[in-house]
């Protein structure tokens, strides 16, 4: 089922230039969707345009029904509720100094009573691997876990889609696989669908669907799979291959036999030794 | 830079820091009321609120030493108070023949410096069992009769929690901006105190537009986390009073009647 839908959305910013031009995309229920493009690709500002923080300039976007264009403040808050945003840096979007109070202003916001904030509380800790962290000062803790407790704070609302807008792009290697690893199993267990906007390829692996975004369009679409073996485009839109697809196709072009759905460093080895038999 | 730390939480759990923020406050301004209620050189009454701060401090079960390096932060001013006073007070009799400093110039010195110093630990009291939310909250609470003249309480508490939880924040940024700029060669060392203060230009102006990029995604962040002020809006943490309230309160009033005591009856 549908729970997203953009058409023909396009949006710019001064009337002149467009960030995004003519793109249609939707995600289904549960659906793990990852967008990816270089800088100035236009794609932080289609995840501002998902929980209308911004509004299309032409075409819509509608959230379970609710099109967020429109000006009565319910609808607006529907679709936050349903559409939970977490953002770059973590240290600027925490809005308390003690770990539960800041996962408790979402609900808080929404007239959520003081019982059950108490069980979002658990839940959302519980969901992004720091429960015991429930009374620490976040500007304690390392970036992945600052950033967790953002995803937690985004959680207690209760979002049917989680949408990261470059939510690893500050993190060192440690803190990015923190924040996959909860995303995929928030995906999986919880049925939450994802949107995950970044520019590194590795976090695309995890995918369902791909949409590549080039100059506010739409480029391609597809499976990562299938996004990955078009990689002279990919190359020509200033984006890389993941390592090991990388070093894949530098393999091919010396003569070894390795397919091109080779994407992760498992298929790679696997690849490799299959290949290194035959000779 | 890193050791501002007036009055900074000490997290525990004791009878302190399970009290009402809101009583918190207001036994704090009523402890520096009893403080400056001391009549001039009665200093049994300091010895009365000393006393009180003590237990306050074993009952809060924070150590003697994080409230005592509270005063740090303002020593130079205590120090400067204090000979002003043994300067320039005139009155009483002149220690020796002809000197220009009295006995009741130092006993006035000492006076001061032990009401300033005895406000300074009773607010640090305050801030080191209170969490900063607490606080805001409380304040908030508190502040609640001045809805009436249509002044912002909630945004005006809402305010003084992030001022809070971004202090470390910028706290490490300046770090990082002071670092970046001695990497490229600027000296925050040398020279008197004007060139000094100018070589900070280069620290605060990164700092303020960084400061306003900050405040600018925090104000998306709470916009998609549905804030909308205080309309319809829960509180997850409730106040609530109970019998440390009380106890508390009781203290203070023993305190109060025991300076007025002190101030009609002693005479030192």
């Amino acid at each position: 089922m549908e729970i997203l839908k953009a058409e023909n959305v396009s949006f710019s910013y001064d009337q002149k230039n467009y960030a995004v031009k003519n793109v249609s995309l939707s995600v289904n229920e549960g659906e793990y969707l990852a967008v990816i493009g270089h800088n100035g690709s236009g794609k932080s500002t289609l995840a501002r345009l998902f929980n209308a923080l911004l509004t299309p300039t032409a075409g819509s976007i509608t959230v379970d029904g609710y099109s967020t264009a429109d000006k009565d403040k319910t609808a607006l808050f529907e679709i936050r509720k349903r559409v939970g945003v977490v953002f770059q840096n973590p240290d600027n979007q925490l809005v308390a100094s003690i770990v539960e109070d800041d996962v408790a202003f979402g609900p808080e916001n929404i007239g959520i009573k003081r019982e059950e904030i108490d069980e979002r509380i658990d839940y959302a800790l519980k969901a992004v691997g720091m429960e015991g962290f429930r009374k620490s000062s976040p500007t304690r803790l390392s970036g992945g876990q600052k950033q967790r407790i953002a995803i937690a704070g985004v959680l207690a609302l209760k979002p049917r889609i989680l949408v990261l807008d470059e939510s690893t792009a500050m993190l060192d290697p440690q803190g990015r696989k923190e924040i996959l690893s909860v995303v995929k199993k928030l995906n999986r267990e919880d049925n939450v669908a994802v949107i995950a906007i970044t520019h590194y390829m590795e976090e695309v692996l995890a995918a369902d669907r791909v949409a590549v975004i080039n100059d506010g369009e739409i480029a391609m679409q597809g499976t990562p799979a299938e996004i990955f073996s078009r990689i002279k485009e990919i190359k020509a839109m200033g984006l890389e291959l993941p390592l090991a697809a990388y070093i894949a196709e530098k393999l091919r072009e010396k003569g070894f036999d390795i397919p091109a759905s080779v994407m992760t460093e498992e298929e790679l080895a696997e690849a490799l030794c299959e290949s290194l038999r035959k000779i | 830079m890193k050791d501002v730390t007036f009055g900074q939480y000490y997290p525990a759990d004791s009878f302190v820091h399970r009290m009402d923020a809101r009583i918190k406050i207001l036994l704090s301004i009523a402890f520096i009321v009893a403080v400056f209620l001391v009549k001039s050189y009665r200093f049994t009454g300091f010895a009365a609120c000393l006393l009180f701060v003590l237990i306050a401090t074993a009952a809060a079960k924070v150590p003697f030493t994080r409230v005592l390096s509270s005063i740090k932060a303002i020593i130079i001013f205590v120090i400067i108070s204090a000979i002003l006073q043994i300067l320039f007070n005139r009155s009483g009799t002149p220690l020796w023949e002809g000197g220009f400093i009295t006995d009741e110039g130092l006993l006035s010195a000492g006076f001061i410096v032990a009401r300033i110093l005895l406000v300074v630990i009773g607010a640090s009291l305050l801030t080191l069992t209170t969490s900063p939310v607490e606080l805001a909250d409380g304040i908030e609470s508190l502040l609640k009769p001045l809805k009436v003249i249509k002044f912002p309480v909630h945004e005006f508490a809402l305010i003084m929690s992030i001022a809070l939880r971004f202090i470390p924040t910028l706290l490490d940024e300046t770090d990082r901006i002071v670092k970046a700029q001695k990497a490229r060669g600027a000296d925050f060392e040398s020279g008197n105190v004007f060139k000094r203060a100018k070589a900070l230009v280069p620290v605060l102006i990164p700092l303020l537009i960084s400061s306003f990029r900050r405040a600018d995604e925090l104000a998306d962040a709470m916009d998609a986390r549905c804030y909308a002020g205080s309309k319809n809006r829960t509180k997850y943490k409730k106040m609530r009073l109970t019998w440390r309230d009380l106890i508390g309160t009781l203290f203070i009033a023993a305190l109060i009647t025991g300076i007025v005591f002190i101030n009609i009856y002693l005479t030192v």
